[in-house]
């Protein structure tokens, strides 16, 4: 079950785990961090559905008749591309809210923001 | 050049996208931005002609044939949509260039207006794609940008707002990668037809229930269907004005056009609302969206908040109309779409004149603004009686066609809230109006130079939305005319 599933559940365990980070972190970074963890546990998962038993790499050569399937190496490039994107993204986002507020704490900027609401 | 009107629709924008920003005065920036949305309008148009005497429209990018090759699929449904970005664009445009000077520092501008034209590209990309992955990509294209955009608001909330938004919206994104993901590993393929045959051959695979799990959270993240809302409020409130104009009237009501695509294109609705029970998960949420929502706005003190709460109430219309499963129900949704993007992107144009002149979004900040600006305040009237629902106003056409479709399914609960929300609606158009015309004017020696009226650049388009609110509230052979064939395509 669980050998035979072994990436699937890798995928389940890092996706969670991203999740958690996400969900629980106050810290604006660490949350990034944790949206990567879960990113990279889709690409895992695309990765290894596109694994053929038996299969090489899809390079055509004399000797292999049976390739792996390229299709999803390609659509995770382009998802690792967005990835990256959504990071930079993000941390020139904190770094305009810490010179803004002067930190990076969810809690704390929310603390800021509600007294600045009752000032 | 005809033939290739699918793919310019998508590359015209892109491709301007960077000579956006390579242009140093802002005026330039604004005027090839503005060029770009009138010809995507345009296009937009002339496909709405094609598809509807030559039928579906299949362009193959790069020649190679689908489902190998990417499709670019253009149907009743996606011509609707096209029109409605593509006129949103150019009406934004043209009422943008002074706001966003006053908002936008002017060395800024050019990128601000890239990122607009990518914003723009992702959402037409989406539509006019015939390929999952491919809106997945789009998605994130106009994702991308639009956080750009926000974060470009002048309150430092605007950067918060920016970051929420960017969490929620890459989970959501990357659950509809995995659920794309998932329905490759069965079927091996992406393109949407060639799913939709696919499908029945793999129904009951557990496989197949995570996919549609994963794409209804992910797709509901971005409609900002309740609870997933929590992004929104702060989003369009913060945001530069002209861009939650831009924003209120598209990215939502693409996301629903997505949400289209999926349950009743990829999956039919005989899969989705028999097997899946779409429905059941659709008009409980979208119940509770209209009540709760509609409350909350009736107790905000800033206005653009108190609209963007309004919108999650009535995305929660649209999705109670898809919610019904039927086909009255989807034309309602469809009709209401149009007509809501009209009516809320009208408001908040007439938000930005007001913040154009007062700086202030508070409600407050209103006090007496009827005699000061009489013309953005009546304009106000006119589409808050239009989100009410009032008689002669798109508004009451799309109430009445979704009261319609729920009656008819002899959904009284439904029913009740659909009238119950308008109720509410009263009271937070009331509150405007209130205080608009029925408040003196704040101390006078304070608003010296007395507040003028807006400037006619952003008059002239806002008014344009007015006649359009009651233009779609009398004739409605193009709202529920092209919702009608749209929605024949998928319920035979």
């Amino acid at each position: 079950m669980i050998a035979g599933h072994f990436n699937y559940w890798v995928v389940i365990v890092l996706m969670m785990m991203g999740f958690y980070i996400v969900v629980s972190d106050s810290n604006l970074i660490k949350k990034i961090i944790g949206l990567n963890v879960f990113q990279t546990s889709v690409f895992v998962l695309f990765i290894s559905m596109s694994k053929v038993k038996g299969g090489t790499a899809p390079i055509l050569t004399e000797e292999a008749s049976l390739y792996s399937n390229p299709l999803p190496h390609v659509l995770i490039l382009t998802a690792i591309v967005v990835g990256v994107s959504t990071s930079a993204l993000g941390l020139a986002l904190i770094s305009r809210i810490h010179r803004a507020y002067g930190t990076v704490d969810e809690t704390l900027i929310h603390e800021q923001d509600e007294t600045q609401d009752e000032a | 050049m005809l033939d290739h009107l699918p793919a310019l629709q998508v590359i015209v924008p892109l491709i301007s996208a960077p000579v956006c920003m390579l242009v140093t005065r802002a005026v330039w920036a604004w005027r090839i931005a503005t060029a770009v949305s009138i010809a995507a309008f345009a296009m937009a148009v002339l496909l709405a002609r094609e598809v509807s005497s030559k039928g579906v429209l299949s362009y193959h990018l790069g020649g190679w044939v689908p489902p190998l090759g990417i499709e670019y699929r253009i149907d009743h449904l996606s011509a609707y949509i096209l029109i409605i970005v593509a006129a949103t664009a150019s009406i934004t445009m043209i009422a943008a260039h002074k706001s966003i000077g006053q908002e936008v520092a002017d060395r800024k501008s050019g990128l601000f207006y890239s990122a607009y034209l990518l914003c723009l590209t992702g959402l037409l990309g989406i539509v006019a794609t015939g390929d999952a992955f491919n809106i997945f990509v789009f998605l994130e294209i106009s994702s991308l940008s639009s956080y750009a955009l926000i974060a470009m608001g002048r309150d430092r909330r605007a950067l918060t707002a920016s970051y929420q938004y960017l969490i929620m919206g890459t989970i959501g994104a990357t659950f509809i990668l995995i659920g794309v993901g998932l329905l490759y590993m069965l079927t091996g393929t992406l393109n949407i037809m060639d799913l939709q045959q696919r499908i029945p051959a793999v129904i009951g695979s557990r496989t197949l229930h995570a996919a549609f799990a994963f794409l209804t959270a992910g797709v509901s993240l971005k409609i900002a269907l309740f609870p997933l809302h929590l992004w929104l409020p702060n989003a369009y409130a913060y945001a530069p004005s002209m861009m939650t104009v831009f924003l209120s009237a598209t990215a939502t009501k693409v996301s629903l056009y997505v949400l289209f695509r999926f349950f009743f294109g990829l999956f039919s609705p005989e899969v989705s609302f028999e097997y899946f029970y779409l429905g059941k998960i659709l008009l409980p949420l979208s119940i509770v969206a209209i009540l709760t929502a509609s409350f909350i706005a009736i107790f905000q003190d800033n206005i653009k908040r108190m609209l963007a709460y309004s919108s999650v109430a009535q995305i929660g219309y649209m999705t109670l109309g898809i919610g019904l499963g039927t086909q009255a129900g989807s034309i309602a949704s469809l009709v209401y779409l149009l007509n809501h993007a009209l009516i809320k992107g009208g408001l908040f144009l007439a938000i930005a004149c007001v913040v154009f002149r007062i700086q202030s979004v508070q409600l407050e900040d209103f006090n007496g603004l009827g005699r000061r600006m009489p013309w953005t305040m009546s304009a106000i009237l006119l589409l808050g009686l239009g989100l009410i629902g009032v008689p002669l106003t798109a508004g009451f056409i799309s109430k009445w066609y979704i009261l319609s479709a729920a009656i008819e399914q002899d959904r009284w609960l439904s029913a009740i809230v659909i009238l119950g929300g308008s109720l509410l609606a009263i009271l937070y158009v009331w509150k405007i109006v209130e205080h608009a015309y029925f408040r003196p004017s704040p101390n006078p020696a304070r608003d010296i130079p007395a507040t003028r009226e807006a400037p006619l650049t952003m008059l002239v388009p806002l008014w344009l939305l007015v006649a359009g609110n009651f233009y779609l509230g009398l004739d409605t052979s193009f709202s529920a005319g092209f919702a009608d064939t749209a929605m024949r395509a998928f319920f035979p």
